[in-house]
């Protein structure tokens, strides 16, 4: 399927926002996942499917102030 | 309503002027009782600016003492105060732009024995510490004491704003909702580590100012269940929707921190000493 992934154009195989974690070998406890502009809740990751042309961005966890 | 003073009247003129504001806007930002967690990056533009409006109690939290190499970004401090504790810098550089302002310092670290009280007496919290134990400690206490809480963090050339009242509107998220637990000890380098934009600062803590005091105000548009996202090295300022995770351990369904020892207790672990 064809996503954009942090503003650029990538096929995955993953179909969920799970199964996309996996397949790009991410640390999820250091980051959110944004799906069309929204945070997807952690819980609901698994439960989250991915549409062709979704756009998915990492948003990292800072914490500097 | 407060009687203002000629001075004052003329002092605020710009803000009494707009009418979201007015006189009673800002009669009621002289009342406001607002407490800012870190003297340093954030705290820096926050504190000048809610001083400059004149929010009329200022609570500031920072046990560190002004270095030479906070000043790249630190602007609420200067070469003179090198040595000196942040709160006190602080203090005299707000009271120095607004007399009319109360800056109540505190020259030690927050901690679970010590939040929840000291916030008890403030409207609104504001987060712009320097690390991950802090910055759920903080959400967690504001949690309990039903305290809104607008949160700014930055890191190289990113920083990120959102506001945090799930005690306010159902649905509302909190900070655990985004990330539900700190990072293991080691994998989070430090903006000392990492290096940090000096004038990042000033974009990301103004926006948690202009949001202090619209929330003060209860005007325009609440950040509460958004996230402001910014990269300065693309220039582009984004807003994501932040939802209510029901699986939060702090606001969801079957939370399972109930008090801030649960807190500590998690935190030692994680982060030992």
């Amino acid at each position: 399927m064809k996503i954009r992934l942090n503003g650029e154009a990538k096929n995955v195989d993953a179909t969920t926002v799970s199964s996309l974690i996996v397949e790009l070998g991410l640390e999820t406890r250091m980051l959110a996942v944004e799906r069309n502009l929204e945070v997807v809740p952690r819980s609901q990751y698994e439960t989250t499917a991915l549409c062709e042309g979704d756009r998915i961005e990492v948003v990292h966890m800072i914490g500097g102030g | 309503m407060i009687d203002f003073t000629e001075e004052q009247i003329e002092r605020y003129s710009r803000h009494i002027i707009l009418p979201e504001v007015g006189a009673e806007g800002q009669s009621k930002l002289l009342e406001s009782k607002v407490f800012m967690i870190g003297a340093g990056g954030l705290g820096s533009p926050v504190a000048y600016y809610l001083a400059a409006a004149g929010v009329g109690t200022i609570g500031i939290a920072d046990a560190d003492v002004v270095d030479m190499s906070n000043l790249q970004r630190q602007i609420i401090h200067n070469q003179d105060r090198i040595g000196m504790p942040k709160v006190e810098s602080a203090r005299e550089t707000m009271q120095a732009l607004n007399p009319d302002v109360k800056v109540n310092t505190y020259n030690y670290f927050i901690t679970e024995d010590n939040v929840r009280e000291i916030i008890r007496d403030y409207d609104l919290i504001i987060d712009g510490c320097d690390n991950f134990p802090t910055r759920f400690l903080v959400n967690d206490a504001c949690y309990f004491e039903k305290k809104p809480l607008i949160s700014g963090a930055m890191f190289r050339f990113e920083g990120q704003v959102a506001t945090f009242k799930p005690h306010q509107q159902k649905g509302a998220p909190c900070y655990r909702c985004l990330y539900p637990e700190p990072p293991p000890a080691g994998l989070v380098p430090s903006c000392s580590e990492a290096g940090i934009l000096g004038a990042l600062a000033g974009a990301v803590g103004t926006i948690q100012a202009v949001e202090a005091v619209k929330e003060l105000l209860g005007i325009g548009d609440s950040l509460a269940g958004k996230l402001m996202v910014f990269d300065a090295l693309r220039m582009e300022w984004k807003k994501l929707k932040l939802h209510k995770d029901p699986a939060c351990p702090l606001c969801g369904e079957n939370p399972t921190i109930t008090d801030l020892s649960t807190y500590e207790q998690a935190c030692e672990l994680k982060f030992g000493e």
